[in-house]
């Protein structure tokens, strides 16, 4: 058994100033290599989690944190924010906030600027991150002329020419049309599949997460309340609505059917298994 | 005072039933000349429950600020209520249609949530005991009482959101804007939303709603408007669009899953172009039971 990139055990955290925990004794670990969905309910304790990987919590927000969160091997409360960049990088839902350069290559260049690293190896670690993005080319375009999409591109590249193993993504296409969600976890994938990323996404559209993901973890009042495959997650619908949560469509469409007894068999969650699943139900292809 | 574009020849009045009418609308943003809106026609009854969707870029907010008069058309004649909005203002506008901000940090400014939702009513003249009662219900319906006497910027941003749709639900405009309501909203909270949208349109209320959620829409709005490319593309009812797969894909649109799980399976065999998985089962049910009479 390989050794987790992320190693969370007991932790429990309270923002500076509060009292009620944003996070209560949360233990899980996340494996290298693994597309983790975070589901749960504004408040949950989703992004606070993500802050607690990439060391932002204890680092930057003081608050009270106990218990051990360990990523890459490295304890984060021993390590500063920006050496953690080098293993976990972040993007928001709002990637224009994070555009502060004139021109594109600028803008994935300043996190290396800031970590010292030689010109050389920059300038090649911002062509390879505007590569694996799909921005080849667009070097000396100005962020703030770019799609929504590409904007979010832009921000993952940036975090990406840090080399990261872990990228971590809150609710990144909230803003994004249907092509730019698309194009934003179409890309994560590969960097997932072809590039071994570990990769976490924060999101409410649970369609998306039963396409792409392997893992789903739902929270809800800071806790880990269920932990598994999408299918197996997404199967406890009554668990899931419960929390005011939604499954995808085609669960759904196979719960109802169950409780009338007439759906035998798991639930399906993508598309193309529940048309598959449905035109074995009817007997008749159309 | 109405000042009035001397070139124009529209009626600053025109007599009619509509909520909102369109005519031959173009716009061109002043930095670049950058086009807009190119040529767009719509009418809107009132009490509708209308959609807009398309690609980021295609025109949807250009348009519905056009509406509420925060942009003027560089040509063409928009009507809200039947009043022609170039030579009103935008405070005049405010009275008869609400527009709710895709991000609430655009509108709230008061000192605390409660603040926030009695401003807008008072600002137009409510009487006293109305605005308390109006503010009341809305506290009740959104769910904010834990909140009212929190700075709007204290808490988090979809309670943040919320307070940006019921700030301006409160003023009772007979049409509402909402520019993706659901954005970055939990299950939860799009809930609210739909009660919200369906129950402004049985009191009368025309809504209109700019969003990316096809699930959303799918399942509470009458009638869609498909924008690309600056101009109105389609106009029609969520089940024509979600089942013209050309039109989903020239626009770079999605269906809803369960519109596309009906369209792989009983469309074609003459079932529903379905919009939520309940009418789907229904249907398979049907199927089911009937093949087993055979």
């Amino acid at each position: 058994m390989t050794e987790p990139i992320v190693r969370f055990h007991n932790v429990t955290y309270s923002y500076p100033g509060t009292e009620e925990p944003a996070l209560r004794d949360i233990s899980l670990e996340i494996m290298q290599g693994e597309y983790v969905g975070i589901v749960g309910l504004n408040g949950a304790g989703k992004t606070t989690l993500g802050l607690c990987v990439n060391g932002v919590v204890p680092s930057m927000l003081s608050g009270t944190r106990t218990g051990e969160v360990v990523v890459g091997g490295l304890s984060v409360e021993d390590y500063p924010v920006r050496e953690m960049a080098k293993i976990v990088g972040m993007v928001f839902d709002n990637p224009e906030f994070q555009m502060s350069q004139i021109t594109c290559a600028e803008e994935v260049a300043l996190g290396l600027e800031n970590a010292g690293v030689d010109v050389e190896t920059m300038e090649k670690s911002v062509s390879e991150a505007l590569e694996l993005v799909g921005l080849k080319g667009f070097e000396e375009r100005s962020p703030l002329g770019l799609s929504g999409g590409q904007q979010q591109r832009l921000a993952i590249a940036a975090v990406l020419a840090m080399k990261p193993k872990l990228l971590i993504m809150d609710e990144p296409t909230s803003n994004l049309d249907p092509i730019g969600k698309q194009e934003v976890f179409g890309m994560a994938t590969t960097l997932n599949q072809d590039y071994g990323m570990t990769v976490i996404v924060i999101e409410h559209e649970v369609e998306v997460l039963a396409q792409f993901a392997d893992r789903i973890i739902v929270m809800d009042g800071g806790t880990v309340v269920a932990n598994g495959s999408p299918d197996e997650i997404f199967g406890q619908v009554d668990l899931l609505e419960g929390l005011g949560l939604r499954v995808p469509e085609a669960t759904a469409l196979a719960d109802i059917l169950a409780k009338r007894g007439l759906w035998k068999g798991p639930k399906p969650t993508k598309t193309d298994e529940a048309i598959a699943a449905v035109t074995n139900l009817i007997g008749v292809k159309a | 005072m109405s000042k009035r574009n001397p070139k124009s020849t529209a009626p600053d009045t025109i007599d009619t039933d509509l909520a909102i009418k369109v005519e031959d609308a173009h716009y061109s943003y002043p930095a670049g000349n950058v086009v807009a809106l190119s040529g767009v026609n719509l009418e809107v009854d009132k009490g509708e429950l209308l959609g807009i969707i398309g690609q980021n870029g295609s025109g949807k907010t250009t348009l519905t600020k056009l509406l509420n008069r925060l942009l003027k058309p560089t040509s063409g004649n928009v009507y809200v209520n039947g009043m022609l909005t170039t030579p009103r203002t935008v405070q005049e506008m405010s009275a008869h249609i609400g527009y709710v901000f895709q991000n609430p940090n655009h509108q709230l400014f008061a000192r605390t949530v409660k603040d926030e939702l009695e401003f807008g009513p008072k600002n137009i003249g409510v009487e006293e005991a109305d605005i308390a009662e109006r503010v009341e219900d809305a506290i009740e319906f959104f769910g904010l009482q834990p909140y009212i006497e929190e700075h709007p910027y204290r808490v988090s941003f979809p309670i943040r959101k919320l307070v940006g749709i019921a700030s301006v639900v409160t003023m009772r405009p007979s049409i509402i804007i909402l520019d993706e309501p659901s954005t970055g909203q939990d299950h939860q909270t799009t809930r609210i939303i739909n009660s919200l949208m369906r129950r402004l349109a049985e009191e009368g209320t025309t809504v209109i709603c700019v969003s990316h959620d096809m699930p959303l829409l799918a399942d509470v709005v009458d009638r869609v408007i498909v924008m690309r490319n600056t101009q109105i593309i389609s106009d029609a009812t969520p089940r024509e669009v979600f089942a013209d797969r050309e039109l989903m894909l020239t626009t770079n649109l999605q269906a809803p899953q369960i519109t596309e799980i009906a369209l792989g399976t009983v469309t074609p065999l003459g079932g529903p172009i379905a919009l939520t998985p309940a009418e789907l089962a229904d249907d398979l049910e049907n199927r089911v039971k009937k093949g087993a009479q055979k």
